[in-house]
């Protein structure tokens, strides 16, 4: 292969990919424009690219004042802070005893694990929903937060990064005259904190973006989360206010964009985990 | 250590798992009297519905069509970005951009860019002379283009597990290769890439099936099923029997039907993935 | 006194015997090694004085405390692991800092103790750091010392792990082949490093390897420990001149010893293929005799008093200061001895050698691998008689 054919290819593998890029921007970058669009122009006959006068922020303000979009971000981010906790509590202790302890019964748990690591969290909103109901949970930030405490993906990949440690470590510890639990917080925590990385990166994406079980169990808009709230925008009058209604979609998915491309290697890092289980 | 892990597992899923189980072979639902065990009659009931049917055909169409675009789409980006000296981290974070950003508000935006009277498409083939439709309200054209949005979400992870694949691909076999004389690219691609990645496409294969049966977002935000069912999918069905109808065993029949066929596949990707170690 | 007592302790795995019957006794600022092949049980023991296993039967005595049934953290011991185990994301600081931590605060303060609340914890944190600075400059990592180990080298990383054990004063440091992460060159350094530092902080140590040389060169005495049990329990010396069996003297000592079948005559000689031993075994006259030379016993050239048999040199390795001489006799080999000689050098693959051993430096034992008490013999006496 010669140097300028390689240059030649090189430009073509650039093309292709940013006209790629383009296409899975698109959307995006429309949104982003009619948001920036004045009324007027949304329908207008004519074409205009750009806005024929610049209004700012008009349509951000408007979405965030004539709707309840900050308290469903507000909702947002209490749940998802909640969720990932709670998961973080639970799972690590549970991913250390599967992992370096040799306890009666523990075969059993892990196959409990497996089980739900299979079972798509979708499929379990019909009985979730029923149990919620009779808990009297239907329209609570519980009944939001409850049924993901557990993350059977989370005690997995963190179970995997617990093995890895050697026991020699932990053996060390233990003739350091360090406790478990101290042994646990001090030494394994930050031992594996790139599958917590991933843990709370894996949960935060799917719990930001559930539309679901949100839709299922809340009835009122002041509990409801950003993607649910776009459900409710939509049989709303600023439905029809393209602009606003846009600069909110935009404002709703921007926390996590934001998150991604400021922490772009760890957060692809922690997708990718996903993988390779 | 494990008591709130153990009690957790129980609560929110096996015994979910079990209470859905056991009302698929009751007639009970939400608000109803107490539940009779009626066999298989509810999933006879099921079978015999056409909403759960079209739900079925829908479904199958838009997996057939969505996994092996995503498979291709994230094959290609991910073989052309390994390739690249610079911009690799521009790439791999523009690419899987949509697989963070929110899908339901993504949904709006999807809909802004095809719709009619506003959207980028349309516009740009009425400037090329061309009579665009309505794409997203039309029966006809309704499920690819739900399929073409669920594409752009998910071939990011596609994209990203190829090239982690990639990454671990020996260096020392395509030096091997170079000297018995698979110099250019395709002969690369044949001999030493593709066999290298045959397992992790397999992976990729399930875990997009597995994503692609789980549509529900699109759907629910941008046409509920419509127009004239003809978005109407397997999730969906489920939603409306369960949370509209209250037609809880339907639904719950349903459900089990669902969580067997993914069971299934998740078994398969078990199965190819140990076999990819094995060999 | 005794700082460690091992008494009769027993484990298996399951149906498989590690260790039985062990008895070990442990002098105060001795460095005792367990020297085996693997599988041979040293490391298990280890990790039963350490409390990281629990013996079937017998009991641990540390300092005249019996200390069976306490936890690893309770018995006041040290230990450097073969990985060194060092906490991979605290500094070495904070590595050898951890055990003291441990020992002068409370949970509450440990957990606390980065907001500096109470002037109790400021008093302690310094003291501590104090002395870990104190340490490090006696180890010579003073200026190393708030690097994470990955960003330390090998010699460096044991000496942080050396540090974390020595900080807490305990009495016995355990040490699980320490050195085999280490290249065979900064191997020896290390070694010599550990006695140093085992000198001059005084502490008692058990030394697990399966390097012979390395146990013979650092240690005060050796445990020879074979399929679970202890073969010997000497100085190096008693070891690798009266090894109380066979096995320990093909174990120990490289290369190994040569060995020869022989039987006894009626003046209690040994008569082997070739070889005479003239000393008195008292043993009846036909028993199968086993005679081990170490090869440096094994001399080329005629001895004064023997005119020496000659033997053809199969293969020469120079080693420089000396040489090793692979012999044999005939062209079967029916009989091939290995010799350490400075005149190796000289000689080349198919030479014919006169060879020698003196009778006095050979070692006999019975075909059950016990020694044989030779009489003495020395060579003026045999002359004259």
């Amino acid at each position: 292969m010669t140097a300028r054919g390689s240059r030649f290819a090189g430009l073509g593998r650039h093309l292709v990919l940013g006209a790629g890029a383009v296409l899975m921007l698109l959307p995006l970058l429309w949104a982003v424009r009619i948001s920036f669009l004045p009324a007027e122009d949304v329908f207008s006959p004519q074409f205009h690219l750009l806005p024929s006068r610049w209004i700012g922020f008009e349509n951000y303000a408007r979405a965030l004042t004539a709707s309840p979009l900050p308290r469903f971000l507000l909702n947002g981010v209490g749940v998802c802070l909640a969720i990932i906790v709670c998961q973080l509590l639970v799972a690590i202790p549970c991913a250390y005893v599967l992992a370096k302890a040799r306890v009666r019964g523990q075969w059993l748990l892990w196959l409990a694990v497996l089980v739900g690591l299979v079972i798509p969290p979708a499929a379990l909103a019909l009985p979730l929903f029923i149990m919620a109901a009779q808990a009297g949970l239907i329209d609570t930030y519980a009944g939001l937060i409850l049924p993901w405490t557990i993350s059977p993906l989370g005690i997995f990949l963190l179970r995997q990064a617990f093995s890895r440690v050697p026991d020699e470590i932990i053996e060390a510890a233990r003739l350091d005259g360090l406790g478990e639990w101290e042994i646990l917080v001090r030494l394994l925590v930050p031992a594996v904190a790139p599958a917590i990385g991933a843990l709370i990166t894996i949960s935060l994406v799917a719990h930001w973006n559930d539309l679901l079980w949100p839709s299922v169990v809340v009835t009122s808009a002041s509990k409801a989360t950003p993607p649910f709230g776009v459900m409710l925008f939509q049989v709303q009058e600023i439905g029809s206010d393209y602009g606003p209604l846009l600069a909110g979609a935009i404002m709703i998915a921007a926390p996590l964009l934001a998150l991604f491309i400021l922490t772009q290697r760890r957060f692809l890092d922690g997708m990718a985990w996903l993988g390779s289980k | 250590m494990v008591a709130p892990a153990a009690l957790l597992l129980l609560l929110l899923i096996l015994v979910p798992l079990a209470l859905v189980t056991a009302t698929a072979f009751t007639d009970w639902h939400l608000g109803g009297g107490a539940a009779a065990f009626v066999g298989l009659e509810t999933f006879r009931e099921l079978v015999d519905d056409p909403d759960f049917r079209t739900a079925v055909w829908n479904t199958t169409r838009y997996v057939a069509f969505v996994v092996p675009a995503t498979t291709l789409a994230g094959l290609a980006a991910a073989l052309l970005i390994v390739e690249c000296r610079r911009g690799q981290a521009f790439y791999r974070m523009v690419y899987f951009l949509p697989s963070v950003a929110t899908l339901a508000a993504m949904a709006v935006a999807w809909q802004m860019l095809l719709s009619p009277s506003v959207g980028a498409v349309p516009q740009l083939l009425r400037l090329v002379g061309v009579a665009p439709g309505n794409w997203l309200q039309d029966p006809e054209t309704a499920l690819p283009t739900l399929g073409l949005i669920g594409i752009w979400s998910e071939a990011g992870f596609a994209m990203l597990f190829f090239l982690a694949g990639l990454k671990t691909a020996p260096r020392e076999l395509y030096e091997a290769a170079a000297i018995d004389g698979c110099g250019n690219f395709l002969d690369r691609l044949r001999h030493v890439t593709l066999p290298h990645l045959a397992p992790i496409t397999a992976f990729v294969l399930v875990f997009s099936t597995i994503h692609a049966l789980r549509v529900f977002d699109t759907v629910a935000i941008i046409t509920r099923g419509g127009p004239e069912k003809a978005t109407l999918v397997a999730l969906y069905f489920i939603y409306q029997e369960a949370f509209s109808l209250f037609r809880t065993n339907l639904a719950a029949a349903a459900t089990v039907l669902f969580i067997v066929v993914v069971l299934a596949l998740s078994l398969l990707q078990l199965y190819v993935v140990r076999g990819g170690r094995g060999r | 006194m005794s700082v460690l007592v091992v008494r009769s302790v027993s484990k298996s795995f399951g149906s498989v015997p590690v260790l039985s019957n062990i008895d070990l006794d442990i002098d105060e600022g001795e460095i005792v090694s367990l020297l085996g092949p693997s599988g041979c049980g040293k490391s298990t023991l280890l990790r039963i004085i350490a409390g990281l296993e629990f013996a079937d039967a017998g009991a641990v005595e540390i300092g005249a405390r019996d200390v069976s049934r306490l936890p690893p953290g309770a018995r006041n011991i040290a230990m450097v692991f073969q990985s060194l185990a060092l906490y991979p994301h605290l500094t070495g600081r904070e590595n050898i800092a951890l055990p003291l931590r441990v020992r002068r605060m409370s949970r509450l303060q440990r957990i606390l103790s980065p907001l500096r609340l109470s002037a109790s914890v400021r008093t302690i944190e310094r003291e501590i750091d104090d002395a870990v600075d104190d340490l490090a400059a006696r180890l010579a990592i003073g200026e190393v010392i708030d690097r994470v180990p990955a960003r330390l080298s090998g010699g460096q990383r044991q000496r942080v792990a050396i540090g974390r054990a020595l900080v807490r004063d305990s009495r016995l440091l355990l040490l699980d082949e320490p050195l085999s992460s280490l290249d065979a060159k900064v191997r020896v350094q290390a070694r010599d490093e550990i006695v140093q530092i085992q000198r001059s902080f005084g502490v008692s140590c058990v030394f697990v390897t399966h390097d012979q040389g390395e146990a013979l060169a650092i240690s005060d005495r050796v445990a020879v420990m074979l399929g679970g049990g202890i073969a010997q329990f000497g100085t190096p010396a008693e070891i690798y001149r009266n090894p109380a069996s066979l096995d320990v003297a093909r174990f120990v000592g490289s290369p190994t010893i040569n060995c020869l079948e022989g039987i006894v005559d009626a003046q209690g000689r040994v008569h082997t293929g070739g070889f005479l031993f003239d000393t008195r075994l008292a043993e009846p006259v036909g028993r199968p005799v086993t005679v081990a030379v170490r090869p440096e016993h094994v001399r080329i050239g005629p001895a004064r008093e023997q005119p020496g048999h000659m033997l053809r040199v199969v293969r020469v390795e120079d080693h420089g200061h000396d040489g090793l001489v692979h012999l044999a006799l005939g062209d079967g080999g029916a009989l091939s001895l290995v010799a350490r000689s400075a005149q190796a050098v000289a000689l080349r693959a198919g030479d014919e050698v006169p060879v020698s051993i003196a009778p006095e430096e050979a070692l006999y034992f019975s075909p059950a691998g016990m020694p044989l008490g030779p009489e003495p013999v020395r060579i003026a006496d045999y002359a004259r008689g």
